[in-house]
């Protein structure tokens, strides 16, 4: 298990460090960043004096160098619009952004998994083909348009929830969270079933699909031949195999959720990490989109680790496997 | 268990694979409702031009006056706004079939450059095998944990706005999700008789792997490409929605739903409905069709 | 000698799209206290259907369509949902093909055999788990304790096969149904199973249905042999008789495939043709097309003959005299 850990956290590195790569030359060899960073009209003395001072004269792999310092130190430079820490800017955005994933995360659980346990145990019914129609349309909305949408209906036309803005915020243990007040949880509603819903959809259809083949295994069947009640089959022999599998995923979704809420952010004007990004990339905040995408490669690379060593912990056969191996 | 197995009646076979083909895929109502209702789209989009009842960017035939009207109202010049007018008195029909066709051009353009790198990089892979093959997958998996539209939403990030740069980033998106698929199917197919046959024949290695292996590649491609091309459309309006994809000059559908945002708080929901409404009649009738063409293709599926 | 099991007309018809599956169509059986009936019969002739249909275990698109399940004299037709699963593990178990796909993969043994026993009787955690770790060594599991602590996928095929007697064993039950129980394991590992099921029924007076498409495998342990063919019982009676004298042409063709000591070098007998489609069963007898024996009125479905020693379902039977060579 240890070195299953270790091997794992050899490879988590190695990704960031591709990454890093990656980012870095994406900005300035890709991107130009004399371009991105001086305004057209400067005339060559500026244009000069700035790029001596942003080090971009230098040979390109000791630039490279000076990131990756700057980089493991917490070191993104200043934001060109605030005059602050890029880094420092980031993480002040970030509960936010947290707190909205977290929801959508929580709400793909408890809405996808018991309307895929349905649809998976009475596939025939109409009420799971609604609930599997409705998942394909899940998919193929894309987020941005049905969260104008929940917009219009929910806030504009019903006016039953603010449609934009973090409400107030409490505190939770040592936690800022909007979740604890009623302003913060009306105001949480609209952005967390938007950013959520393609999540629901995916959670329905990986329950059901986990449902249905279950239900035809040997084991189900000697559970009922046990005589065991419907209750117990369905929610200790079925569900534990299926939750396992479907948990998996879905914290591995965590990271997707986080990227993903640029949008529902931007929509919802909601003032996290995402809406940060968008507004940095209009106004061409070039610390804040770098700092911004090596924060996000970590939380992947990091939540991927973590799935990973948690799945391998819950599921007994991955655990007998890493020990033969 | 063995016991409950049931024999299904072998189904008559038609008489050439295209002919089995057109026959199960038009066996489902729905995906011929959606292929009827994307070919409708595709049309109407193609034909903008001429069937608007005007040029939405022609300066001199919009009217500032007009703007903002609601749905089914009369336009100063005299035709009907069905759909309403925009912020600045465009017909929201005609801008709607304009911005189709940009949103089809740059999916359907990004989705076939992405699915010829894909498929060149795939059957390379496939081709040359050992080390090279690995650190090929490897780098293909990578991309792929990470979500289609984060690494995009990266890339404009980088690059900028433009047409050019979309599609460079829909591409870089996209690209692995059809190198994964054809070395996957192509890793099958190597290992077949008919490939062995080949190589016995003594012929090249190339020449298999294009003659033999890339004609078997091409179901998996197809179903592939379909989705693939919905989710760059979607993904185009995405981008062009946050501000970062497509540029006021090119009015993709993304481009139209933004503009409509600002209107929408006063209950003007039209200007962005009504685009968006069309996009996802576009995306969603692209999907459907995906999804029965993968049943059909999809030799798992049938019994 | 008391009836435990009465079984009458038994039909379970599955209502598939291509059409109606007849798996069990008319099926009798009789068991008494403490006996062994062997139930016998190819892939896809409802043997293992017959057994799911005692359980009431059969799932859509099936459906029990006719007949009459009568348990110790009590009628088991109109028992409710509840009353089903009170008799379900309890007084009637069941032990399943394939010991590998039996147990379910993510719960330890001692859950598995605790709820087992706690669905039919209010018993505490300790005593339950005492009563699993008896039962464990009564069918010859070494170290019982640690065992329940194991995962199933700890366990080879035996023992996991082992474990799953166990489990149909807790409950002291009247009557245990088992389907091919020994089909998936090794030749060796097979006839201990075997034996320990033999001594275990002995022991404990409880019936058994052991089904097996191995004629060899059922003349060892039961006491009584019903051949089934295409969903019908062609051919009931005392192990000895069916064995020495079979009187179905299938029956017969059955028992000449086996080979042995005796028969070697010889050439075995077979059975020609495939199995029967039963979307489609042939008119008549259902065996007609594979059968030697067929006469012209085969073509009408024969009707149960009954013979001093056994019955058999056929117009032209293999004679008396005539005995399987062995």
């Amino acid at each position: 298990m240890t070195v299953f850990i270790i091997r794992r956290l050899m490879q988590a590195l190695v990704v960031v460090f591709l990454m890093s790569i990656i980012v870095f030359f994406g900005v300035n060899v890709i991107g130009d960043p004399v371009a991105m960073l001086i305004s057209p009209d400067a005339d060559q003395a500026e244009m000069e004096a700035a790029i001596r001072r942003l080090g971009l004269d230098r040979p390109i792999h000791e630039q490279y160098f000076a990131f990756i310092k700057g980089a493991a130190t917490g070191d993104f430079g200043r934001s060109f619009i605030f005059g602050e820490p890029a880094l420092k800017l980031i993480l002040s955005h970030m509960p936010a952004t947290l707190e909205l994933a977290f929801t959508a995360l929580f709400l793909a659980v408890a809405i996808g998994i018991p309307l895929g346990l349905y649809a998976g145990l009475y596939p025939d019914s109409p009420i799971s083909k609604g609930i599997m129609a409705g998942s394909i349309l899940g998919f193929s909305l894309p987020t941005f348009w049905v969260g104008l949408m929940m917009i219009m209906l929910f806030a504009v036309h019903l006016q039953w929830l603010p449609a934009t803005g973090r409400g107030d915020t409490g505190t939770f243990l040592w936690f800022e969270t909007s979740l604890v007040t009623r302003d913060g949880l009306s105001h949480i509603m609209l952005p967390a079933l938007n950013l959520a819903l393609l999540k629901i959809s995916l959670a329905i259809r990986l329950t059901r699909a986990g449902v249905r083949e279950a239900m035809g295994q040997d084991y189900v069947k000697f559970a009922r031949a046990k005589g065991l009640s419907p209750r117990r089959v369905i929610l200790v022999h079925v569900m534990k195999n299926i939750l396992i599998p479907v948990v998996t995923v879905m914290g591995l979704e965590l990271g997707s959720l986080i990227g993903f809420s640029v949008v529902t952010e931007t929509i919802f004007a909601w003032p996290g990490m995402g809406k940060l990004l968008i507004d940095a990339i209009l106004q061409l905040d070039r610390p804040i989109v770098v700092a911004y995408l090596m924060i996000i490669v970590l939380f992947f690379v990091l939540i991927n680790m973590i799935v990973d060593i948690l799945y391998s912990i819950l599921d007994p056969r991955v655990r007998l496997q890493e020990q033969g191996a | 268990m063995t016991d409950t197995q049931i024999i299904a009646p072998v189904p008559a076979k038609a008489e050439t694979p295209f002919a089995q083909f057109r026959a199960e895929f038009f066996e489902s109502k729905i995906a011929v409702g959606a292929l009827i209702t994307l070919g409708i789209v595709v049309v109407l989009a193609l034909l903008a031009p001429w069937i608007t009842p005007q040029n939405p960017y022609d300066l001199a035939q919009v009217d500032v006056m007009d703007a903002r009207l609601p749905p089914g109202e009369e336009a100063f010049s005299g035709y009907t706004m069905w759909l309403g007018s925009d912020g600045s008195g465009r017909d929201l029909f005609s801008a709607i079939l304009y911005g189709l066709r940009i949103s089809l051009a740059v999916g359907v353009a990004s989705g076939v450059i992405a699915l010829f790198i894909g498929t060149f990089v795939g059957l390379f892979a496939a081709y040359v095998g050992g080390r090279v093959e690995t650190l090929i997958m490897r780098f293909v998996d990578l991309q792929l944990s990470f979500p289609a539209s984060l690494v995009a939403l990266m890339l404009v990030a980088l690059l900028g706005k433009g047409v050019d740069k979309i599609i460079l980033a829909l591409v870089v998106s996209q690209w692995a999700y059809y190198a994964r698929t054809v070395r996957a199917t192509a890793l099958v197919e190597r290992h077949k008789e008919y490939v062995e046959a080949a190589i016995c024949l003594g012929l090249s290695k190339a020449r298999i792997m294009f003659r033999h292996i890339l004609p078997n590649c091409l179901g998996p491609l197809i179903v592939v490409g379909t989705v693939q091309v919905a989710s760059a459309i979607s993904l185009e309006a995405t981008l062009s929605f946050l501000g970062v994809g497509l540029p006021q000059t090119q009015p993709s559908l993304g481009v139209l739903i933004a503009n409509g945002f600002e209107y929408m708080l006063s209950g003007r929901y039209w200007i962005s409905v009504f685009p968006g409404l069309a996009l996802l009649l576009t995306v969603v009738s692209i999907n459907l069709v995906g999804d029965h063409l993968r049943d059909v293709l999809n030799p798992r599926m049938k019994k | 000698m008391t009836e435990i099991l009465k079984v009458t007309g038994l039909c379970t018809h599955f209502f598939t799209r291509a059409g109606v599956v007849k798996a069990v169509d008319g099926v009798d059986i009789s068991l008494n206290r403490g006996e062994v009936l062997g139930l016998v019969g190819e892939s896809g002739s409802g043997k293992s259907i017959t057994g799911f249909s005692i359980m009431n275990l059969i799932d859509a698109p099936g459906r029990m369509t006719g007949g009459r399940i009568s348990f110790k004299g009590r009628d088991l037709s109109q028992l409710s949902e509840t009353a089903w699963q009170d008799l379900r593990g309890n007084r009637i178990a069941m032990i399943f093909q394939d010991p590998m796909m039996t147990l379910n993969p993510v719960l330890r043994i001692d859950v598995q055999m605790i709820e087992a026993i706690q669905a039919h009787e209010k018993v505490s955690r300790t005593t339950a788990r005492e009563r699993a770790r008896d039962t464990l060594g009564m069918v010859g599991i070494p170290a019982p304790d640690e065992r329940l602590k194991a995962y199933p996928h700890q366990l080879s095929g035996g023992m996991r096969q082992r474990v799953a007697i166990a489990i149909a064993f807790l409950n002291k039950p009247d009557l245990i149904i088992a389907d091919e129980p020994t089909t998936a394991l090794d030749v060796t590992i097979q006839s201990q199973i075997i034996h320990e099921a033999q001594k275990l029924t002995r022991q404990t007076g409880t019936a058994m249905i052991w089904i097996s498409h191995d004629l060899a495998v059922v003349a060892g342990i039961a006491d009584q042999i019903s051949v089934m063919y295409a969903g019908r019982i062609v051919e009931h009676g005392p192990t000895d008789y069916v064995i020495d004298n079979p009187r179905h042409p299938y029956t017969y063709g059955l028992l000449g495939s086996v080979p042995s000591a005796n028969k070697r070098g010889a050439r075995l007998f077979q059975i020609d043709g495939m199995a029967p489609n039963m979307l489609a069963l042939p008119r008549g007898c259902a065996f007609g097309p594979r059968c030697d024996r067929a006469v012209d009125v085969c073509a009408a479905a024969p009707g149960m003959s009954q013979s001093c020693t056994q019955k058999f379902r056929c117009h032209n039977p293999v004679p008396e005299a005539v005995k399987v060579a062995k």
